[in-house]
């Protein structure tokens, strides 16, 4: 792995007494997808603005893109693009207008800018509606549009902030097509959520945020490890005549068979089994109907996540 | 800590879209036509006024400006009134503005400061009085030249430029009031509130309130009040307290520059009076030095309203 783009020690914010980033520690690579999840509140939003030096750091150490956000923001911010939650853009100008403006903000050569500002327009597929008013906008071109002001900068890493709540799915599949689209460029990105499917479905690693904390941090396969215990859940739908739960046990990696119903069998593995399970059946005589791997899913890690704390919690009160 | 990069970068672009902001906005024009429309009214009375009663005057061109002729109101009295309003329509929504469209999390991801911004907002507004007050300047000329037909000399040129000054600074005081406020309040209608309300208070009631402070602080002396006159304390008073309003001090800067024979703004001493031939001119080079004061204080006003809007600006958390 080459040197992180983001660097973060020990990081802290606090207001007043209140600590609202509790000394977090993490790491982005160049060119991946980190996603920031949690409840709101949890300092996701706090954690992004201490990165671009828009809030000050009261302790611990963050370094973008080698520089210090709080001594040179200026370095950090010509690099890096901000998509803040719900965007907002001036109302009366046109779209291409409200580019105009940020990109001379930019410091963007008078004669790019032009040429920059269309492209930005055309990859988020705005081109047509560069001189309507930002005042007729739906929810979801306004995020487009401030997508293309990221893409416009030629950013090096891109910051979206919950970039797509609010959005109808069909938008929603759309953005995050988008923000593949700037991974496959070589931008990172560093996505805020708390819809956790979308996370899953582009980011490569993420970092679990409560009350100031990452509590958990890695790819979603190493948190369901850690989370849910032993990895994958096979479901296999097989007739068959002989008893095919002796069958399964006997696979190695597999943990444990639950049977359900006549002809359904849940398999608990340590890795993907599939093909051995439907060797098992064939082997058997059997008539195999189905065969699914369960992926982990986020939301499962997530809603099994807190509610192990909470139960832990509990039992804490009772021993106290 | 020393922040690196020019705190000046993006004033340029953010100068130049506020005031095309300004100078495209509605509420700028209606202001606009308001002041021109009541300017010309004025100007016209004053023209009937100065026709039928100054024979000969060498400085008929500033009587434009101090006298009303039939009615009670000059230019003087309805600039000192109505720039206040137009320097609160300016700048009331100026920061908050920004945060309730959302744009400043957008805006301050770019790489410049806050420095900037803050400053590219205050120019830009100085700027957009400046052009309304030279085109009411030329206006007020021109109807003089046509109506009176007197060509106007130089001493009278340098007079009525100079007060242009003075009210480019009044002006400019209240803009750093609304400014501040906008900073200060999160909503544009709380900040035009009490902005309004400070308007209305230090123009019409503050210089009722005068007297009656000022013999608190220093009773009357009965032995002046023995012969009916006034205690020469207590008048200094009243003439400082009343300076706490940015009116009096245009009226008594502007009075000293477009009245050329006035020797002393407030208590006039008998040394001041010494040798002078009454009614008489004094030199600009005098007058200026009469008006100095007042002036510097208006100056002093806008640096320290616009300094206490940039400190609190600063630490502003960019969040909603």
């Amino acid at each position: 792995m080459s040197a992180p783009v983001i660097a973060a020690q020990g990081l802290t914010k606090r207001y007043g007494k209140a600590t609202v980033v509790d000394g977090i520690t993490f790491d982005v690579a160049k060119g991946e997808i980190f996603g920031l999840l949690g409840p709101n509140g949890a300092g996701k939003t706090t954690t992004i603005l201490m990165m671009l030096g828009l809030t000050e750091v009261s302790g611990g150490e963050i370094r973008v893109l080698d520089h210090d956000p709080v001594r040179d923001p200026l370095a950090v911010k010509r690099r890096v693009g901000y998509l803040p939650d719900q965007v907002g853009f001036y109302d009366n100008l046109t779209a291409a207008d409200n580019l105009a403006y940020t990109a001379r903000l930019m410091g963007i050569p008078a004669r790019e800018r032009a040429k920059r500002l269309s492209d930005a327009l055309a990859r988020v597929r705005l081109a047509d509606v560069a001189e309507k008013r930002v005042a007729t906008f739906s929810r979801g071109m306004r995020q487009r549009l401030g997508l293309a002001e990221i893409v416009m900068k030629g950013a090096e890493i891109a910051i979206l902030d919950e970039p797509t709540s609010g959005l109808d799915p069909q938008a929603t599949i759309e953005f995050l097509e988008m923000i593949e689209g700037l991974k496959r460029e070589g931008v990172t990105v560093l996505l805020s959520s708390h819809l956790l499917d979308q996370v899953q479905r582009v980011c490569d690693r993420v970092a679990l945020f409560q009350g100031g904390r990452i509590v958990l941090m890695g790819t979603v396969a190493e948190l369901a490890r850690q989370v849910l215990g032993a990895g994958l859940v096979v479901e296999v739908e097989a007739d068959a005549a002989t008893d095919l739960v002796a069958r399964f046990a006997a696979i190695p990696g597999v943990n444990s068979v639950a049977r359900s119903g006549t002809d359904r069998y849940r398999l608990t593995a340590d890795r993907d089994v599939r093909p051995e399970a439907a060797r098992a059946v064939v082997a058997a005589n059997g008539a195999l109907r189905r065969l699914s791997v369960d992926d982990p899913s986020l939301g499962a890690i997530y809603a099994r996540f807190f509610q192990r704390q909470a139960s832990s919690e509990e039992g804490a009160r009772d021993a106290a | 800590m020393r922040r690196e990069g020019s705190p000046w970068q993006g004033l340029g672009p953010v100068f130049v879209k506020e005031l095309s902001d300004h100078i495209s906005s509605v509420r700028m024009l209606v202001l606009e036509i308001l002041i021109i429309v009541i300017a010309c009214a004025v100007v016209y009375v004053a023209i009937d006024g100065i026709r039928q009663t100054t024979a000969e005057d060498p400085f008929i061109l500033l009587k434009l400006f101090t006298t009303g002729g039939s009615s009670p109101l000059s230019l003087l009295v309805i600039l000192g009134f109505l720039i206040p309003l137009m320097a609160i329509a300016l700048g009331f929504d100026a920061v908050n503005g920004e945060h309730n469209g959302r744009t400043m999390s957008r805006i301050l991801s770019q790489p410049i400061y806050r420095d900037a911004l803050l400053a590219g907002k205050f120019l830009a507004g100085l700027a957009t009085l400046a052009i309304a007050l030279l085109c009411l300047w030329l206006l007020v000329v021109g109807l003089g030249i046509i109506f009176l037909g007197v060509p106007p000399g130089g001493e009278e040129v340098a007079r009525s430029l100079v007060f242009l000054l003075i009210t480019l600074a009044y002006a400019g005081t209240w803009l750093a009031l609304a400014i501040l406020l906008s900073i200060v309040f999160r909503s544009a209608a709380t900040a035009v509130l009490v902005a309004l309300g400070l308007w209305l208070f230090l123009s019409l009631i503050w210089p009722l309130m005068v007297p009656g402070f000022a013999s608190l602080i220093s009773p009357p002396d009965p032995r002046y009040v023995l012969f009916g006159l006034p205690t020469p304390a207590t008048v200094e008073w009243e003439h400082m307290l009343r300076s706490i309003s940015p009116n009096e001090l245009f009226n008594g800067a502007a009075i000293s520059l477009l009245a050329p024979d006035t020797r002393a703004i407030g208590t006039v001493y008998m040394s001041q009076l010494q040798g002078a031939i009454m009614g008489s001119p004094l030199p600009l080079s005098e007058s200026l030095a009469i008006a100095w004061p007042q002036a510097v204080a208006l100056i002093a006003g806008v640096i320290v309203l616009f300094v206490a809007g940039y400190v609190v600006f600063q630490r502003q958390e960019v969040r909603a």
